[in-house]
């Protein structure tokens, strides 16, 4: 089997809700899938159930050849799937350093090389000079950065970014956009939710998008932007 | 790095001077009891202020290491020194049974839960007449010593091992806050989902949170019991002392080294100044005043003594760097 992730007939149902209804996808290797859909699809629904938070009502998720399907998020973390949170959930007491180190941490429990590790980590991502200060005093866009910077800390074959670029500024999309580029060129496969287009379609290798907890359509940016069953999602039955 | 060292050997040194100042027995006895809340504040901060767990229960584990020790003597003349160990394991174990289950419930669940386990163990032993019922326990009257526990002579010694205890509670205290396990605590006590998310196991870091907090509290426990030389239910495993534990450090400043030092030494005076000033028509004017405490750290103070220093000190910083630029 090539693929990284395979989800196979996933539904997560919440009393009469189907959030997720028989989803299939697969992810490459250092592939970008965005995950697109109007509010209420199941897009955080389904990063739920691939991260170990949610445990699917049917259907199963293989990570690297291994059955994952009902895992929890520790375990999913050591296998290599990482995410962010579409709210923020930094480690608000904890300076920048402090927070990378808590991911590096997995890898190896001696803090001095799991600072460095992590310095390394705020390096990439353009976090460096703010090292030292209070999570809790950076600014949305930095914060939206940190928490990728720690996912990335893993050392994960995966990436879940749950919309990561929502309430940037165009120039800070621009940059966020460029750091995913980066994160995929050191062959990390990502998941990207997004409702920032630009920010998306440039980079997705494919996109999937959900609707009613359906997927509805799959394919490159250019095909899905003239699928009509996605213009009828998105802007309603003409 | 070796300033702190300096200042530790002062302080160190201030600590163990202090009794041959203050030479009223009273008044000694008084410095006592302020190291031994100390040492529990301490002790209680682990789980409570690093790792966010906050304990209304520890009562539970004090009163286990008491009476482990003191029944272990009762019975068999067992060394205090041996049961001090003894209570300490036990109130471990203790504490890993009823942390599995109970480190399922989040916040506020967690904190009634520890009362409601804390209130079983009591009655428990208020009831089980082989360790004393609601009588208590009387320790045996043996000749002093270090070896016996037992000095009667001078409560000196009694200050002493306090102190030791105290130290060696704080050395595990910044041994843990300078180890992954600081990361890990305060990461579970920041967002705990989020954390889970980067891999770390919640419950089991949890349980060794509640494992080391458990085994120094019990281990004051058994201090108390050789200082009195009697034990009940009601003067080692009352709720009111469980309050009294995490007050400490709530007061003084959860997840610092030292706050719950500060915060228990302020708690101490209270206690002695209300008792001397109302004596026993006084009973409760404590309580008042914890409660007025509670209600002002809540408000002006949420990082207790120790965090409303830290904030004057960097805004007179502050003050003093716009004071010499503009």
């Amino acid at each position: 089997m090539s693929a990284l992730l395979e989800v196979r007939g996933l539904c997560k149902r919440f009393g009469g809700l189907a959030a997720n209804l028989d989803i299939n996808f697969a992810i490459a290797p250092a592939e970008i899938i965005g995950l697109i859909g109007p509010n209420g699809a199941g897009k955080t629904t389904l990063f739920n159930c691939i991260a170990g938070f949610h445990r699917p009502s049917g259907g199963s998720i293989f990570f690297s050849g291994l059955d994952v399907t009902g895992a929890p998020p520790e375990r999913m973390a050591r296998l290599g799937v990482a995410r962010t949170y579409q709210l923020v959930r930094t480690f608000s007491s904890m300076t920048v350093l402090e927070n990378v180190t808590v991911a590096t941490l997995l890898h190896n429990k001696r803090l001095s090389i799991a600072r460095e590790r992590a310095m390394q980590v705020l390096d990439f991502c353009g976090l460096s000079p703010r090292a030292s200060e209070a999570a809790a005093n950076l600014t949305v866009a930095e914060q939206r950065r940190l928490e990728v910077a720690r996912a990335l800390a893993l050392q994960p074959k995966l990436l879940l970014l749950d919309e990561a670029m929502a309430g940037l500024t165009p120039a800070e999309v621009q940059q966020a956009v460029e750091l995913v580029r980066r994160i995929r060129a050191g062959g990390v496969a990502c998941l990207v939710v997004e409702h920032v287009m630009e920010g998306i379609m440039p980079i997705a290798d494919q996109i999937l998008v959900l609707d009613y907890g359906r997927k509805i359509a799959q394919g490159t940016p250019t095909q899905v932007r003239n699928d009509p069953a996605v213009i009828a999602a998105y802007l309603g039955e003409s | 790095m070796s300033r702190r060292v300096l200042l530790s050997i002062a302080v160190l040194a201030a600590a163990s001077a202090a009794p041959w100042v203050v030479s009223n027995p009273s008044r000694q006895n008084f410095l006592i009891l302020a190291m031994m809340t100390a040492q529990l504040a301490v002790a209680w901060n682990i789980l409570g202020g690093y790792a966010g767990q906050v304990s209304f229960g520890h009562a539970a584990f004090y009163g286990l290491g008491a009476y482990t020790s003191s029944v272990l003597l009762i019975q068999f003349g067992l060394s205090p020194w041996i049961g001090i160990l003894a209570g300490g394991v036990l109130a471990m174990l203790f504490a890993l049974l009823i942390g599995w289950p109970c480190f399922k419930l989040k916040g506020h669940y967690f904190a009634i839960a520890t009362i409601a386990v804390a209130e079983i163990v009591q009655v428990i032993f208020t009831n089980w007449r082989a360790v004393g019922g609601a009588v208590g326990l009387y320790l045996p009257l043996r000749e002093e010593g270090l070896k016996a526990f037992v000095f009667h002579a001078s409560k000196l010694p009694y200050y002493y091992i306090a102190l030791g205890l105290l130290v060696l509670t704080l050395l595990v205290s910044q041994t843990i806050e300078r180890s992954f396990l600081g990361h890990y605590f305060r990461a579970i006590k920041d967002e705990p989902e989020a954390a889970r998310s980067l891999g770390v196991n919640l419950t089991r870091y949890k349980l060794v949170a509640i494992a080391a907090s458990s085994f120094l509290t019990a281990a004051g426990g058994t201090l108390y019991a050789q200082k009195e030389l009697f034990i009940d239910p009601g003067s080692v495993m009352a709720t009111s002392l469980s309050v009294k534990i995490a007050l400490a450090s709530i007061l003084g400043g959860v997840g610092s080294l030292f706050g719950p030092v500060i915060g228990a030494g302020i708690l101490t005076g209270i206690e002695e100044v209300t008792r001397q000033f109302f004596g026993g028509s006084g009973r409760g004017t404590d309580l008042i005043l914890y409660g007025m405490i509670i209600l002002a750290v809540a408000v002006y103070y949420p990082h207790g003594v120790i965090g409303g220093f830290k904030a004057w000190s960097q805004r007179r910083a502050a003050r003093a760097r716009s004071g010499s630029t503009g």
